[in-house]
């Protein structure tokens, strides 16, 4: 690791308007995945803003939906009663991703912020736009079983590698986020992440020093909530694909998809197909798709991942 | 060849002197530094932190990118918990802080100030063993050792998450709530891996603890 300085922040402008402030700043929340990186000096900060203190852990009730502080941790909020009972995908979700001890630390916005584990990206011997823009895409002609199949670019084929984030996109969640001002705004999830297009190291719509500090879920909208992941291994693993779904009794719903983007996928033309079955479905979600030969099995995987999703909704 | 007249030292006592004379060597490239590059970069930032490690209180003053591992190992001397991948990846450097375990390699020292960390010396010593610890002697839940501190940790956790009724990846019902079964103890424990392969032991430790059939 680089050497850095550290301090404790005391409110969410403050943070905000000292990480604005301060080049080479970053928010430090659980630190699962910075410190990962850190180690490996794929990110160097100077200064670190520890950002637990601020009273952002709390899941509230608002708006007939729920309001989930940014640093609410990974654990609780699968855990959360409100969460099992109206919004099992996301319980789900959760639950499908990493270990027990990092779900303990890991937190509600460190999730969306994780990076790709695109190989290219974490070695620092090959080329990769998003770790060093402009020097090239190792993955483009390298391995790529686990990179995207759609939304992709000649820059960046890496994936987001959250479960959560894609039942946030099923649940169309909104992030709240405050600016070093304090003026304060709320992001549809469908628009936080980015695809990488000639800029694939912006992976948000956050700009520089902009601090999230709550998810807000709309009102439960009931239905059969699912979330089925696809890996190496049967647990501690990156999905391959997986598939958020809500299915109504009537068989309309909606579906995103992870693992095979450069954010969670979903597209509302596959949402409106969900009630011809799964073939027209994926054939909407996956139109336009760009495989490679070590990634192709991710279009017929997806299709089959949401007849199996649709076939448990009606058991 | 008289083995009495050989001074005995344990292996803890190896580490500790051969952590003092790294200690030694590098400040000596430190003050050589200092010469001749600016000062921000002979003197990394320092940071001041208070926790408790099993029971006991603590107060340090570490460099800032000191990880909790190397907080308990190299300065406090508590080489109980291992550095396996340190990347969060293998489980062995778990602790537990504030009744849950986390991969101490992934967490800054500094960021602990107030917290209760409990380490595999804590939860029990070799003349009164912690029940996890006595039921992994008696199912024989290792083989070379080097991930059983960091099993233990996570075994007694994972316990307390399924009394708690914290939902798994293997939950049917999540709404309802964790059975106590082995399934659902596999399934938490898959941060932990024992490249000697003892799993199906360790799970039969588990489960006695518990008080089910394995």
């Amino acid at each position: 690791m680089k050497p850095f300085t550290y301090e404790r922040a005391k409110s969410p402008q403050e943070a905000a308007a000292k990480a604005a402030a301060k080049p080479g700043a970053k928010f430090i929340a659980g630190g699962t995945n910075l410190l990962d990186l850190m180690k490996l000096q794929i990110e160097t900060p100077t200064h670190l803003i520890d950002v637990n203190d601020l009273g952002l852990d709390k899941i509230e009730e608002a708006d007939g939906g729920l309001r989930i502080g940014a640093l609410v941790l990974n654990t609780d909020l699968a855990a959360d009663q409100r969460v099992r009972k109206d919004y099992g995908v996301l319980s789900r979700a959760l639950l499908a991703g990493a270990s027990g001890q990092l779900r303990n630390k890991a937190t509600t916005a460190g999730n969306l912020l994780q990076r790709t584990r695109c190989p290219y990206f974490y070695d620092t011997n090959l080329p990769c736009n998003k770790r060093k823009p402009g020097s090239g895409c190792g993955a483009l002609g390298g391995y790529s079983r686990q990179l995207a199949v759609i939304g992709t670019s000649d820059a960046c084929i890496a994936t987001h590698p959250s479960d959560m984030a894609v039942a946030m996109r099923v649940l169309d969640a909104q992030v709240e986020t405050i600016d070093p001002k304090g003026a304060k705004r709320s992001i549809p999830i469908a628009d936080f992440h980015r695809l990488p297009g000639d800029t694939p190291q912006v992976e948000t719509a956050l700009a520089p020093g902009e601090f999230i500090t709550a998810v807000t879920l709309p009102a439960p909208v009931g239905g059969r909530h699912i979330y089925r992941k696809v890996r190496d291994r049967a647990s501690y693993a990156f999905a391959l694909i997986s598939v958020a779904a809500v299915v109504q009794e009537d068989g309309s719903g909606a579906i995103a998809v992870g693992g095979v983007a450069h954010k969670p996928w979903r597209v509302a033309a596959a949402d409106a197909a969900l009630v011809n079955g799964a073939k027209a479905a994926s054939g909407q979600l996956l139109a336009g798709a760009k495989t490679r030969p070590d990634n192709a099995f991710k279009v017929p995987l997806v299709e089959r991942t949401i007849a199996a999703a649709l076939a448990e909704a009606k058991a | 060849m008289n083995h009495s007249s050989l001074p005995h030292a344990s292996r803890r006592d190896v580490l500790k002197t051969s952590a003092a004379g790294a200690a030694i060597a590098s400040s000596g490239g430190a003050i050589g530094a200092a010469t001749a590059a600016p000062l921000a970069e002979a003197a990394p930032p320092r940071a001041k932190v208070s926790f408790k490690v099993n029971g006991k209180g603590q107060n340090l003053e570490l460099d800032t990118r000191t990880t909790l591992l190397d907080a308990l190992r190299e300065h406090l001397h508590l080489t109980g918990s291992k550095k396996g991948c340190d990347h969060g990846q293998c489980g062995a450097c778990t602790v537990i802080v504030n009744g849950r375990r986390i991969n101490s390699c992934l967490s800054l020292a500094v960021m602990h100030e107030g917290d209760e960390v409990t380490t595999i010396e804590g939860l029990g010593s070799p003349d009164n063993l912690h029940p996890m610890q006595a039921a992994f002697v008696k199912h024989d839940g290792y083989q070379c050792g080097y991930c059983t501190p960091g099993q233990i940790c996570s075994a007694v956790s994972v316990l307390e998450e399924i009394h708690a009724g914290v939902p798994s990846h293997v939950t049917q019902d999540i709404a309802a709530g964790p059975p106590i079964t082995v399934e659902e103890m596999r399934e938490r424990m898959s941060g932990n891996i024992c490249r000697c392969g003892a799993y199906s032991n360790i799970a039969e430790a588990m489960a006695e603890v518990a008080g089910i059939k394995a």
